[in-house]
């Protein structure tokens, strides 16, 4: 099961079984609810974004270990990055997700993702809460965003 | 009915998906293809292609022949009184829609009841709810037992004077139940309301008389059969047909056409708009004959043992919730292990050669019923044998052990 060792590694189910930032915040400046309609996954993540600074991320949701430990370590990597940084992370993301070569010196965990972007049906999977992350960047303030997404 | 001898008639089937044989468990999504469906559409493709109904050359007669040749082996197929009542469409869906768009939406008013059940796929669920929105017609829902069956006396408190329509699927694509259709079509009858059944996951697995059910429309899909995607036919009493609207207007329809209106042909060529599904309806007439050579009731027999050996054999796995009947099913399980997520267990799956399907199988109001995101769900059709149930379960067993249940 090579394979699956690399798809499913240590610290994506140490992200699955311990979530960091699962619950929900007060102070929140945006909260995101995103579906997938395809596969039912769902994250609802909160962000307190001020200063230009995301100073708390918080998420709930369902899915399966590679949505929900890619949320986890999401959340993880973006408190205290500015907005623009954040967003570069997501960009950073998606490179990742296409195969190519990048590393997340800024929050290692991340590099073991890089075997979603072997197995196609499972990259929206991974995508998901950086979506709802670039979505409350660009609604912050506003309020509750409610979305379903066709990724 | 041999699987192991029949499953050689599928090309498909011989090949190695991740190192190992493939065990293709996702038949209720769609079917395999046989060699002699495969070799009819080429055939024809080479030798009779041509435009129908129009076509005053040879080739023009022999496309149109073939068309209307499969009609009328649609119409044996369901026992329909003639060939006049089968319309070729794209499939289930559509042949819901045309029931919903073309025959709810005139004859229905406010005040009247469209009765369905909560275990609907959503392709017999919107129509309706667009249909109900659309003329004021109220939706309502039979209650399901714990194990998703319906009881007949449920379905006499839900009908009532004031329903017009019930339609329900004669096999749940997710739990396999088998509904009393030639029952609920009486009750419907009864109280004056026509009976629809969608018939997806019923006509690739067992025998469909449609007179004797006595079902007023009955929709079904070429592709989960044997046959091609992208045909599929619906079955409408003839007095019925002739009171419904097409809901695609074009070309082939049309009787005469004026500036300013138009008439349309006769039942059924005038809901099939557009140059129709010619190489697929012949792919659909070579699944009808395979399916018929093998015996539907043997293929249904297979599929209910095949179904009762994985019901037995899943149970032997801890932590494993089986949803629907434990007896009366078609040839489905749907499950979950444990708290691994079923896209979790469909990838450890595929890694070991086994297709099935995770999500939540168009009927997310069936999932909430059941309180679940998602579910797997194994489904099983007439090459498949117990020994690829069993590789399913050592698979599962894997599965367990690699996210250390």
């Amino acid at each position: 099961m090579s394979q699956l060792d690399d798809l499913y590694r240590r610290v994506i189910m140490d992200h699955y079984k311990n979530p960091r930032n699962r619950g929900t915040m007060d102070d929140e400046s945006v909260t995101v609810n995103l579906n997938n309609p395809t596969c039912g996954d769902r994250i609802s993540l909160q962000l307190h974004i001020e200063d230009g600074v995301v100073q708390n991320a918080r998420f709930t949701g369902e899915g399966c270990s590679i949505s929900m430990s890619s949320a986890s370590m999401m959340t993880d990597a973006v408190k205290g990055k500015s907005t623009e940084e954040a967003l570069a992370l997501a960009g950073k993301f998606s490179s990742l997700m296409k195969g190519e070569q990048v590393e997340f010196d800024e929050y290692e965990d991340i590099d073991a993702l890089s075997g979603v972007g072997k197995f196609p049906a499972r990259i929206k999977c991974a995508t998901l809460a950086w979506n709802a992350l670039r979505k409350g960047v660009e609604h912050d303030g506003q309020g509750k965003v409610e979305e379903n997404v066709e990724q | 009915m041999d699987a192991r001898a029949l499953r050689s008639e599928f090309p498909i089937l011989d090949q190695e998906i991740n190192g190992h044989p493939l065990v293709y468990l996702d038949n209720a999504a769609t079917s395999q293809k046989p060699r002699s469906v495969l070799d009819a559409m080429k055939r024809y493709y080479e030798f009779d292609n041509a435009n129908v109904h129009r076509g005053v050359h040879t080739l023009g007669s022999r496309a149109t022949d073939a068309y209307e040749g499969a009609r009328e082996k649609v119409a044996r197929f369901l026992n329909a009184a003639s060939a006049r009542e089968i319309i070729f469409n794209r499939g289930t869906t559509t042949g819901l829609n045309m029931v919903a768009g073309g025959y709810a939406r005139q004859h229905l008013r406010e005040g009247d009841e469209i009765v369905i059940t909560q275990s609907e796929h959503h392709s017999n669920l919107i129509p309706w709810q667009q249909a109900a929105k659309a003329t004021g017609a109220t939706l309502k829902f039979i209650p399901l037992q714990e194990d998703g069956s319906l009881t007949l006396a449920d379905v006499e408190a839900t009908v009532t004077e004031r329903t017009k329509i019930v339609s329900i699927a004669y096999v749940s694509n997710v739990m396999g139940t088998v509904h009393p259709v030639k029952e609920i079509a009486g009750i419907a009858h009864k109280r004056g309301a026509i009976m629809v059944v969608d018939g997806a996951q019923s006509s690739p697995h067992m025998k469909v008389d449609v007179r004797d059910l006595d079902v007023d429309f009955y929709a079904f899909s070429g592709h989960k059969m044997c046959g091609p995607t992208g045909i599929g036919a619906l079955y409408g009493k003839e007095a019925l047909l002739e009171k419904m609207e097409p809901i695609e207007f074009g070309g082939e329809m049309i009787d005469f056409v004026e500036l300013y209106d138009s008439s349309w042909k006769e039942i059924p060529w005038k809901f099939e708009g557009g140059t129709p599904i010619i190489a697929g309806a012949v792919g659909l007439g070579a699944a009808i004959d395979f399916l018929e050579s093998v015996g539907l009731d043997e293929i249904d027999r297979h599929g209910r043992e095949l179904s009762r050996y994985a019901y037995g054999r899943l149970s032997e796995i801890e932590d494993i919730a089986i949803y629907g009947p434990s007896g009366n099913r078609s040839g489905l399980v749907t499950f979950n292990l444990g708290d691994v997520h079923p896209h979790d267990v469909a990838t450890v799956l595929d890694t070991e050669g086994i297709a099935i399907r995770a999500g939540h199988h168009c009927c997310q109001p069936l999932m909430r019923w059941l309180k679940v995101s998602a579910t797997a769900r194994a489904s099983f059709y007439l090459y498949n044998t117990e020994e690829d149930v069993d590789r399913l379960v050592d698979a599962l067993v894997k599965t367990k052990e690699f996210f250390q249940l």
